[in-house]
């Protein structure tokens, strides 16, 4: 998809996207290099997800990609991925007490928003349960 | 006024150069998989996913490193049939770390990232008019996130468990980074017969090399006397003729197949000296052999 700036017959550039990362909309500016005339592209939902689907994001990546980041997103009830090192860490817990870390982690990790269980993030739920 | 062949590039997207960016990720993490084979069958229900399983285990009783990618986004079972259930993905450096089964196999499979057992695969989406346009999509690039991300290490065999139907493969193969074979499986039933042909008819289109095709539940063992008798019909090797594709071996049936997967035991390794284990043991040599020779040996 490209843009032509009617006006000055020229090739329109990509600015900025209002709401790449996240939403499930996409608004994307681009302009005109010559007049600086500006346009937005808005892609309903449906168009949204079908470009992210395709594993390319409109306008460039501007954040780094997560190792498995469009399965993590788009499934309806995906399990929180633990890193390597968070997951050792929870293995030194006594067995019988590690099920109820591991689920106070997560709640914890999802009430923030994390899309992963980090070490900071276990530290987290360790500093909020004062031990 | 300019038309879009008139303006190069894309406006500052580089839709290409991300693309190309996917693929040079993908290339290099199959740098260390010395073989990728894809498992398919065309018609579901043959037990190519039962077969996918127990030739993993029967090359990893081999002694060669294995792993599994369980391409079938809707239906994944290969962690529960290789036992690894209940095991996450974890992140590692550079990538998703895989689950590790019986004999070190690692598995990647959709359902190792389901928050609860059997949770259905449901995706986050709008309600557009034509769900499958957009499902379709997402399928394929789950299957490629799970080969760009994946941190299988060195391995001799990436077996790759495709979805049923004949349509698939010729879908699937065209994300696969490399396909170095393909394996059939089939049932001794006409009306199963007839769907794989069509994918080994996608095999030689696509020029990929078939290694053969396994035909599962080919026989049952007689109570009485032990000897194998047809299970659906008494027609010899038809099924090989008729695919005019080589026999890479015959699984007869076995319950206790069923039963190991359901238990997450590879049957092969908990049966490897009855009928069915020395079949898919002689399967997995067979493999083993064709790939060593086209590659001069490990």
């Amino acid at each position: 998809m490209k843009f032509l700036c009617v006006t000055c017959d020229e090739a329109m550039k990509f600015v900025e996207a209002a709401d790449a990362a996240q939403g499930d909309t996409f608004s994307a500016v681009f302009g005109c290099p010559r007049c600086g005339h500006r346009i937005a592209l808005l892609a309903n939902p449906w168009e949204t997800r079908l470009v992210r689907s395709l594993g390319v994001t409109l306008g460039g990546r501007t954040v780094p990609r997560e190792p498995l980041e469009l399965v993590r997103e788009s499934l309806a009830e995906c399990r929180l991925l633990w890193t390597d090192e968070a997951e050792r860490r929870l293995a030194r817990v006594p067995e019988f007490v590690r099920p109820i870390v591991r689920e106070s982690v997560e709640r914890h990790a999802r009430e923030r928003g994390c899309r992963e269980v980090t070490c900071e993030v276990m530290d987290e739920v360790r500093s909020k349960m004062g031990m | 006024m300019k038309t879009y062949r008139d303006i190069a590039g894309d406006g500052g997207s580089d839709i290409s150069g991300q693309v190309a960016s996917r693929a040079a990720r993908m290339r290099e993490r199959m740098a260390s998989v010395a073989n990728c084979l894809v498992v398919m069958s065309g018609k579901g229900g043959v037990g190519k996913s039962a077969v996918t399983a127990n030739l993993a285990a029967a090359l990893a009783l081999r002694g060669r490193k294995v792993g599994v990618l369980d391409a079938d986004i809707n239906g994944p079972c290969m962690a529960r049939m290789l036992g690894v259930e209940g095991q996450a993905l974890k992140l590692g450096e550079g990538g998703v770390i895989p689950a590790e089964g019986p004999l070190g196999m690692k598995v990647v499979s959709m359902d190792l990232l389901l928050a609860r057992e059997a949770a259905p695969v449901e995706w986050n989406a709008p309600a557009p008019p034509q769900p499958h346009i957009w499902r379709g999509a997402l399928e394929a690039a789950a299957v490629q996130e799970f080969f760009t991300d994946t941190v299988w290490g060195k391995l001799d065999y990436l077996l790759v468990d495709l979805p049923p139907g004949p349509e698939r493969f010729p879908g699937l193969y065209r994300l696969l980074p490399r396909c170095d074979g393909a394996i059939a499986v089939t049932i001794p039933s006409a009306v199963a017969q007839l769907t794989v042909m069509r994918s080994i008819a996608s095999a030689h289109s696509l020029r990929v090399k078939l290694l053969g095709v396994v035909e599962n539940m080919s026989s049952y063992l007689c109570q009485r006397c032990g000897a194998p008798q047809p299970l659906f019909r008494d027609e010899g090797d038809a099924g090989g003729q008729l695919l005019g594709a080589s026999i890479l071996g015959r699984i007869p049936f076995d319950p206790r197949i069923a039963r190991c997967c359901d238990q997450g035991v590879p049957f092969v390794l908990a049966h490897r000296q009855t009928q069915a284990g020395r079949a898919f043991m002689d399967i997995a040599a067979q493999v083993g052999g064709l790939r060593v020779a086209q590659r001069g040996g490990h």
